[in-house]
């Protein structure tokens, strides 16, 4: 008589379960390609996690907090890791509805992930869409602050040239301002043979003669 | 120098003494850095691999002997003996070609503009390469937060990357749209350092190429060491130089490397006369051509072998992405164990699986996976840079790293190219004395960069990139050959072949070989009008047209080809023609003011006759 009960029973839940089936969810996992080599391998107890995180899910819901684990029936284990399941009622006669379901796994997906250490593009519900988690704009973008950055050092860099610049140019003044430079100006000629200057072999070679110089300066006490 | 008899000393601009190189090896990094530029990263890779190979250095080289060499000499003898920048050596030659070096002038300035907006594009995204994990590795949620930006997705992250979160591109050359206030601020930026460079001329500039000259190269070490360590990179290598001698046979190879030489040497830009005019009179210039000009040639041979590397592993990575997803969908599909198909295996499972069950398998989005392929892709110019490198180095440990260090040498490489280029505006307008004597050379450089920023914001609205392709294409390719035929012809010609071989031989000590005369007599003109009358029948055969992005298209992400509308047309023919005008331009007036001349002179003196007997 139990025999034929626990016949009955499971022959129900077949039904229930089954590829295609109403309120029936398809799950996919890629384990390897997650963990590589630390990869577990997925064994009934690790069904019977999964089968209790569901049921956690769904006791989160309002009036489903009597889902019990034996509630969560798995069928049709591949060898891939794939598998469906659904929830069934109290009654254990009927699914509860896919709305339901795919809300509550919604809201504890990351629970469910960090159980199995995968995320959510190796722990696949199929026809549960992920929530995609907020992007991390930081208040300031790090563009903006690298151009900053290099703005400011080059806008220092350019006064500071240009300072100096004139710092130089106001000594060669004062300094060029006592010498009679005229006559510097005269000899520099460039001969120009057909139009082209030629360049008389001593004009880079020159030096000036500093005692000449501070001789001038004595001389033009003006 | 024994030569006709000349009408007497004229007094030179002697106040100021004309800067001068710190070393010699300043100058030819100089040189270097202005010859070797984005080009030699971004285009010769792209010929190689398009024209066969190993193949295409047969014309390159030649190409390199019989022209690009020849003119170089030309372009650094002459600055090097007149020791002004283009314009003053086009007028000391011959007054009436003095129309040559204000046309060289005036296209140095239209390529600043848009070569400089490059270096904005590379400065956003050297900016932006500064988080981890880089913008351009996925898509960005829209406005309601439930998916993924629907033009990206359709594209690439990578592309949506350039095309939308940079250039903000319209679909439509017509459709100018809003300027882009963050390539203005990058190319405030962009301006403000290259001015911090060039501030005082070659003094600052000398200083600076020591950095932005050597760089490069030590990131393209890094990169060719990283890059040979990667899976398919050896692969690549070798199916990208593998030669091709059949193409040999296409005449559009040869044209090809003749450009590609003349380009990636930056003749005619007036830049390597200006830089060789800071030079002292006896300089060996003909072992300076020889040698940078090598340098070039090899710096490009250098980064193709870089970027192959990094173009094989790339190939690689998506053929096994490919392979990977059809695997994926196989598993899936018939729930085999994860990870039991090896990508060798694939093939064969395949073809079993086809047989026992094919309707299973047709319904699956299978896609054909070839290596070959993947090699086969390639790109040139922006779209290498921004778009295949970069999802290149996304796939690399330690990615924003790489991607600073690319766009840094990108940034750097450009940066001492537009050294160059500014030395080719500055010193002609320092030689004409166009700011009177008190203002120093720091205005006349600010106002230049300042005039230059504020033109080149054209290029950051949102249709600025299709502007600058327009301005890559018909600004700078025709005059440019146009004004080196001038420049050899004029020299050669009209200066005279036998007084330019005595002033090399006053200058080097030896006078130039047989093959220098015959380059420079006959070779290199030739070459010259053959490349100019090629490129007038190619711009001839078919209308000019542009590849718009725009997701409206039903082949998206394909790019659509459009034609240019008529005004933008007009202004192509502008660009093309406007510069070339000077030369006739410049030769009337010098024609009128000879005419006014001897109308006014009431005696029939001597004194005029040298002038007409100068050789014009």
């Amino acid at each position: 008589m139990l025999w034929l009960l626990f016949f009955l029973v499971t022959v129900i839940h077949a039904e229930l379960c089954q590829p295609d089936a109403e309120n029936a969810f398809k799950v996919r996992l890629s384990i390897r390609r997650a963990l590589g080599d630390k990869a577990y391998v997925w064994d009934t107890n690790e069904e019977s996690l999964f089968r209790a995180m569901v049921a956690f899910s769904m006791r989160k819901v309002p009036n489903r907090e009597t889902t019990e684990i034996s509630h969560v029936l798995l069928c049709n284990v591949t060898q891939r890791v794939s598998f469906w399941f659904v929830v069934t009622d109290p009654s254990k006669n009927h699914t509860l509805p896919a709305v339901e379901v795919q809300s509550a796994i919604r809201m504890n997906r990351n629970r469910i992930n960090n159980v199995f250490f995968l995320n959510d593009q190796t722990l696949e519900f199929l026809e549960i869409p992920s929530t995609i988690a907020p992007p991390m704009d930081p208040p300031v973008p790090i563009w903006i602050i690298i151009f900053g950055v290099i703005f400011c050092i080059v806008i220092v860099a350019i006064t500071l040239l240009v300072l100096s610049g004139i710092r130089q140019r106001r000594r060669k003044n004062k300094g060029s301002s006592e010498v009679d430079d005229a006559e510097e100006k005269c000899e520099n000629t460039i001969t120009i043979e057909n139009g082209i200057p030629c360049d008389p072999l001593d004009l880079k070679g020159g030096h000036i003669n500093d005692v000449f110089v501070t001789e001038d300066e004595r001389l033009t006490p003006l | 120098m024994a030569q006709a008899p000349s009408p007497g000393p004229l007094v030179d601009s002697c106040e100021d003494e004309r800067p001068r190189w710190d070393s010699k090896f300043q100058y030819l990094l100089s040189c270097i850095g202005f010859a070797v530029g984005l080009g030699n990263i971004w285009r010769f890779p792209y010929l190689c691999q398009t024209h066969g190979g190993g193949a295409f250095l047969i014309p390159y080289f030649i190409a390199l002997v019989f022209e690009g060499i020849p003119l170089f000499h030309i372009e650094l003898a002459i600055g090097q003996r007149l020791r002004r920048g283009s314009i003053g050596v086009w007028t000391a030659i011959c007054p009436y070609l003095g129309g040559v070096g204000l046309g060289c002038f005036t296209v140095n300035l239209l390529v600043s503009l848009y070569y400089n907006t490059v270096l904005v594009w590379v400065l956003w995204y050297f900016l932006n390469s500064f988080q981890y994990p880089l913008p351009w590795s996925s898509c960005p949620l829209d406005l309601n937060r439930t998916g993924l930006v629907g033009e990206c997705q359709g594209s690439s992250p990578v592309s949506y990357f350039w095309y939308r979160q940079t250039l903000n591109i319209t679909a439509d050359i017509e459709d100018s749209g809003t300027l882009q206030w963050r390539l203005v601020m990058c190319s405030a930026a962009c301006w403000a350092v290259l001015y911090l460079c060039v501030i005082r001329g070659i003094e600052t500039t000398g200083k600076a190429i020591y950095f932005t000259a050597l760089f490069p190269y030590l990131v393209l070490t890094i990169f060719l060491i990283r890059g040979l360590t990667l899976p398919g990179a050896v692969e690549g290598l070798m199916y990208l130089f593998t030669p091709d001698m059949q193409i040999l046979q296409n005449p559009r190879v040869w044209l090809d490397a003749a450009t590609q030489i003349f380009f990636s040497l930056s003749l005619a830009f007036g830049g390597h006369i200006a830089l060789a005019s800071y030079n002292p009179p006896r300089n060996n210039c003909k072992k300076d051509a020889v040698t940078i000009a090598l340098v070039n040639s090899l710096t490009s041979l250098y980064a193709s072998i870089t970027i192959f590397s990094v173009m094989g592993f790339k190939a690689t990575n998506d053929y096994r992405q490919c392979l990977d997803s059809n695997i994926l969908s196989l598993i899936n599909e018939f729930d085999f164990p994860e990870q039991s198909i090896p990508r060798d295996d694939y093939p064969a499972v395949l073809m079993r699986l086809n047989t026992t069950q094919p309707d299973r398998v047709a319904q699956l989005p299978l896609k054909a996976c070839c290596l070959k392929d993947f090699l086969d892709k390639s790109a040139s110019g922006p779209g290498l840079a921004f778009i295949v490198f970069t999802e290149a180095i996304l796939h690399m440990p330690g990615a924003p790293g790489w991607a600073v260090l690319f766009f840094g040498m990108l940034f750097t490489l450009g940066l001492s190219s537009m050294f160059g280029n500014m030395e080719g505006i500055i010193t002609p307008l320092l030689d004409v004395g166009v700011l009177p004597k008190g203002v120093p050379k720091e205005a006349l450089t600010g106002l230049a960069c300042l005039a230059s920023f504020l033109l080149a914001t054209c290029f950051t609205l949102q249709s600025g990139s299709y502007w600058l392709e327009i301005f890559d294409n018909f600004a700078a390719s025709l005059n440019l050959i146009i004004f080196a035929f001038l420049e050899v012809v004029g020299v050669i010609y009209v200066y005279g072949m036998r007084r330019f071989c005595d002033d090399i031989e006053w200058m080097t000590g030896r006078r130039p070989s047989l093959y220098w005369k015959l380059s420079w007599w006959a070779v290199s003109p030739m070459l010259l009008l053959g490349i100019l009358l090629a490129y007038i029948v190619l711009l001839a055969q078919r209308p000019p047209s542009y590849k718009a992005w725009s997701p409206q298209h039903e082949q998206f992400p394909s790019r659509e080809e459009k034609l240019y509308p008529g005004w933008v047309r007009v202004i192509c023919m502008l660009l093309s023609f406007l510069p070339l005008l000077w030369v006739p331009a410049v030769a009337l007036a010098q024609l009128l003011a000879q005419h006014r001349r001897r109308l006014k002179d009431t005696q029939p003196d001597t004194s005029m006759k040298p002038e007409e007997g100068r050789g014009c």
